[in-house]
């Protein structure tokens, strides 16, 4: 079935929408009660935080869209050491979607879900006019005890960089999607709550925790290089790439070091926890590949530079515009 | 290899400038952090090898206004789309509403034109040898396919007068590391003539670190001496790829062309040929170059007798957020690269 204008007026069509797809693959209590808002328990500190989701293709190699609602979502609550909890989701459907691809992205919304040990509290849809575009906003609150340990004010040089797997099989897997292009790769989009927790609940000494989206790994090093003032080292042999989202990069002129991850985060922990972080990701589903990839030096305030592994240092600056291919 | 290495940062001979021509060496010596791993005696220069770098701003104002009708789509290589004319970008002009596709095969032109007949795609056609016969290999195809709909707006440029043009400003280059992608068609024997002319080495060199410091190495042992070295022979044979050229032959001519801020020098480039010039887009208009901002200095910069640094503009008006120059567009450009590396 199509979607029309008449699936957003409100009346029938909106409401069997609701029933036959929504309700149907994300019931629980809360959202039983279809109230004007959820009504849940909470805690006295809480995390928050909001992502839309605009990709094409809507499904692809390792995910689809829905999945990526609810990572996104998940991980952005995990990296500031809360336990991710409860999830909202808009969606903004255009004329002519198809009610079998909404069924299919709101399945892997329900089971990412699942993994996550999230909830579906509330939900919207709209209908806009337009070619069968499917694009989705999830929200997200999740719990702190006030006692996580997360704190850049006193990094310091010796400090491990840690990444929790290999770089860019998101972005190339969208991209090769995009280009029609027959390869292995899959998208590494995954819900990292697993890993944050069990760094929190093993007294990790962590220094800084973020996903490694949108700009990359260098991207975010850098920011976090100024806002703490430090100076950070990676070591590029270190960095895993798989080899053949290294051959993709090469050929489209692409750096991974710059390329977008769904499933990744990087952290940087006190050099005496260093080893035991490592273990404790290694042993978590989403981090058999990490890898200790840098430290942080005395050098240049604010810089994040790279030992290459033909000898040389060059320093990694931040993504400046968009990451184009090359011309030859 | 730890020899080159060795070598390369103890050479204590004369001070020597060596040249990389092709832009993705000098994205790769940027990327590998080779200027560090070299003697304070070996000076590395970015030549004139990257296509967009290279366009005038005529060019970018012709695809300007070629987007503004509406029955025109543009389609072009990513890098394009930052390249400002007398005051405008092809980003600026899409967000405006113009049809402008940034795509990653010229190929893919076949298959737009098709769908849509009531509009005229027009490619954006820049490049080296390296790519000149995809350009070819699309007409082909356009043409076996009776597809009418594709044109090209081209500013083609071929290599070695280019080289023989930097040699004869005698901006003190002692050594070439070759093009790679272009010694792949065109074989390594183009740059005989030149060798030999002007006494240089030249360096046919792949394009990972090893590779490069390897070519480095070989020409600072050849300096001073006519040779050219292939250090890249899984690929770049003695006369190339010569079904390539022969399809650039088919439907392209040599011709003059202009060169951003280096004006037009004689034989260096290639336009369709007069009995295709129905795929052309009005290329033929553009042959001269003027430079946006007189205080640019990228034509010093492309042959290697200013550095990035030594421009007026690098890192003030002009950065990878603003750029004046060409050279700061490109992610091969050497200001690009200078300024992201701090080399």
């Amino acid at each position: 079935m199509k979607i029309t204008m008449a699936h957003g007026s409100g009346g029938k069509a909106t409401s069997d929408l609701i029933k036959n797809i929504f309700a149907k693959h994300l019931h629980n209590p809360v959202l039983a009660r279809m109230e004007d808002s959820a009504v849940v328990k909470g805690a006295n500190i809480i995390a928050m935080t909001t992502d839309s989701f605009v990709v094409t293709p809507l499904f692809f190699k390792g995910g689809d869209i829905g999945k990526l609602a609810v990572c996104g979502t998940v991980n952005d609550l995990a990296m500031s050491g809360a336990v991710p909890k409860y999830l909202t989701c808009g969606f903004i459907l255009e004329e002519s979607a198809d009610t079998d691809d909404i069924e299919r992205i709101v399945i892997s919304m329900a089971m990412t879900a699942i993994e996550a040990g999230v909830i579906f509290v509330a939900g919207d849809t709209k209908v806009i006019e337009g070619k069968g575009g499917i694009y989705l906003n999830t929200s997200g609150v999740g719990f702190l005890s006030g006692n996580e340990n997360i704190s850049s004010a006193n990094c310091k040089q010796g400090d491990v960089v840690i990444l929790s797997g290999n770089l860019g099989d998101h972005h190339a897997t969208i991209l090769s999607a995009r280009m029609n292009i027959t390869n292995s790769i899959e998208s590494d989009c995954a819900p990292l709550n697993e890993i944050t927790k069990k760094l929190l609940e093993n007294s990790i000494r962590i220094k800084f925790m973020r996903d490694v989206t949108r700009g990359g790994l260098a991207t975010v090093l850098n920011e976090f290089a100024v806002s703490s003032k430090c100076c950070i080292m990676l070591q590029e042999e270190h960095i895993p790439v798989l080899e053949q989202v290294r051959g993709f990069c090469d050929i489209l002129g692409l750096d991974p070091i710059y390329m977008g991850n769904e499933g990744k985060m990087v952290s940087i922990v006190a050099r005496e926890d260093a080893q035991k972080a490592l273990d404790i990701i290694r042993s978590c589903r989403y981090g058999e590949n990490a890898a200790i990839v840098g430290e942080v030096i005395s050098g240049e305030e604010n810089t994040v530079l790279m030992k290459t592994s033909v000898g040389g240092t060059r320093i990694v600056p931040e993504l400046f515009g968009e990451s184009l291919p090359r011309i030859c | 290899m730890i020899d080159y290495k060795k070598f390369l940062k103890e050479y204590d001979g004369r001070s020597i400038k060596i040249m990389e021509v092709c832009g993705t060496h000098t994205a790769e010596i940027a990327h590998n952090g080779i200027s560090g791993m070299l003697s304070e005696n070996i000076n590395l220069v970015s030549g004139p090898g990257c296509p967009v770098c290279v366009t005038v701003t005529a060019y970018i104002d012709k695809l300007i206004e070629l987007s503004k009708n509406p029955n025109n789509v543009i389609a072009t290589f990513g890098d394009m789309l930052r390249v400002t004319g007398k005051s405008q970008n092809l980003n600026d002009v899409r967000a405006m509403g113009a049809d402008i596709q940034m795509v990653y095969s010229p190929m893919d032109m076949l298959k737009f034109a098709a769908a849509d007949k009531t509009k005229t795609f027009i490619f954006a056609a820049v490049g080296f040898e390296t790519t000149t016969p995809v350009y070819a290999l699309l007409l082909e195809e356009a043409i076996k396919n009776g597809i009418t709909n594709i044109k090209l707006l081209t500013s083609l440029k071929t290599m070695p007068a280019v080289i023989d043009w930097v040699c004869a400003k005698k901006g003190g280059i002692d050594g070439f590391l070759a093009p790679g992608h272009v010694s792949v068609i065109t074989g390594s024997q183009i740059f005989n003539e030149i060798s030999e002319k002007h006494n240089i080495p030249f360096a046919v060199s792949g394009f990972n670190g090893e590779q490069i410091l390897a070519a480095l190495c070989a020409l600072v042992k050849s300096c001073g001496k006519p040779n050219v070295i292939n250090l890249y022979p899984s690929v770049v044979t003695e006369e190339g790829n010569q079904k390539a050229q022969k399809l650039v032959e088919k439907y392209f001519s040599h011709c003059d062309a202009a060169w951003r801020g280096m004006s037009v020098i004689k034989n260096s480039g290639m336009m369709l040929k007069d009995e295709y010039l129905n795929f052309d887009a009005g290329s033929v208009e553009l042959i001269t170059d003027q430079v946006h901002n007189p205080k640019c200095r990228c034509a010093h910069i492309l042959i290697g007798s200013l550095k990035p640094y030594e421009c007026p503009l690098f890192g003030k008006e002009c950065t990878p957020q603003s750029q004046q120059g060409a050279c700061m567009v490109s992610t091969e450009g050497s200001c690009y690269n200078y300024y992201i590396n701090k080399r």
